[in-house]
């Protein structure tokens, strides 16, 4: 809901939009989530991609944040070594409420290509942190990361503070 | 110089501490990069460095690699490659240690990049550079139980909570 300026007020008569709280908070969560920066692996480098101005992701309101206080979103992007998932838990507790996980490519799934001789690696970063959206592949291409990305988004723009009854 | 020629002058100098030589087939880059010489006598393996960097007709001043092996055989080996970089020839030597007792001195004072090499040997292999001026783990936890390429390694069950299996 907002009162517009009256000059320049594009709707004519009224200077007021009805909105609900809802869904001006999921439209503003969901049109800026700002991502961890950090990549563990090869997947990486797709990410990078994606962030690159081909693949462009900062159009939906990705900027990579340089700190877990200031994200929303963290984009786990390739092999979680059981070293590396040590931190990663502490970075997720780390970030303030509302908070989401995307899981890109096989490593994060489930292991990928470690699943049977990887003694160093988590497989699945889901026994850690809870995941909202798995992307498959290995690398997954920028275009499914955007489609994960865009999933995240239908999640997030289904939610509602309101409590509802079990 | 030709491998031949430097392992002749190691011979020379060294006589009992030199075992045979090992010449690998194959490109002419291989047989120089590749063939090796087995040392004997591996309490004398910082002299016949310091004597393989200090020579003025060897002057082998890069230590390319310092790779360790678990042989399978309750052996294991430290194999060592150099390069000069002003004469462009290459040298590599190999010693073998028993599993119960793998101690071999330490190269990082003749070579300072063989510290971060010996290091990682200690992690994976779990070869005590005797010497070292800092051995610890280099990839791995410090908490990590064991040397994961050894051939007789099971991998732990759980790591700090996490379930480590498929
Ligand atoms: S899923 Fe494949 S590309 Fe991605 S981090 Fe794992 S091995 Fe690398």
């Amino acid at each position: 809901m907002g009162i517009l300026n009256k000059q320049d007020d594009p709707f004519g008569s009224g200077n007021i939009i009805i909105t609900g709280v809802d869904t001006l908070l999921n439209w503003s969560r969901l049109s800026s989530l700002w991502m961890m920066g950090f990549g563990l692996a090869c997947c990486a480098i797709e990410m990078m991609a994606a962030s690159a101005s081909h693949y462009d992701i900062g159009r939906f309101g990705v900027i990579p944040r340089p700190s877990p206080r200031q994200s929303d979103m963290m984009l786990i992007s390739g092999t979680v070594t059981l070293k590396m998932a040590t931190r990663t838990k502490i970075l997720y507790e780390q970030m303030p409420d509302p908070k989401y996980i995307i899981s890109m490519g096989s490593c994060s799934n489930c292991g990928g290509p470690y699943w049977e001789h990887g003694y160093h690696v988590l497989k699945g970063v889901d026994r850690i942190i809870p995941v909202d959206v798995y992307v498959p592949g290995c690398p997954p291409r920028p275009e499914a990361l955007l489609e994960g990305l865009m999933k995240l988004q239908d999640k997030v723009r289904r939610q509602s503070i309101a409590r509802t009854a079990v | 110089m030709t491998n031949q020629e430097i392992f002749d002058t190691l011979k020379a100098t060294y006589g009992g501490a030199i075992g045979s030589f090992h010449e690998q087939g194959g490109s002419a880059y291989m047989k120089r990069t590749s063939s090796y010489a087995d040392i004997v006598e591996y309490s004398q393996i910082a002299q016949i460095c310091q004597y393989l960097r200090d020579e003025p007709t060897l002057e082998f001043d890069n230590l390319n690699c310092l790779s360790c092996d678990d042989n399978g055989d309750k052996t294991l080996s430290v194999i060592y490659h150099m390069e000069s970089l002003k004469f462009k020839h290459h040298f590599a030597f190999k010693v073998t240690v028993p599993i119960d007792h793998p101690v071999v001195p330490t190269v990082t004072r003749v070579w300072a990049s063989a510290n971060w090499h010996e290091r990682e040997g200690w992690d994976m292999i779990g070869i005590q550079f005797h010497g070292h001026p800092d051995l610890r783990r280099i990839l791995l936890d410090d908490d990590w139980e064991g040397h994961p390429l050894r051939k007789d390694y099971k991998e732990p069950e759980f790591y700090r909570g996490m379930k480590v299996g498929y």
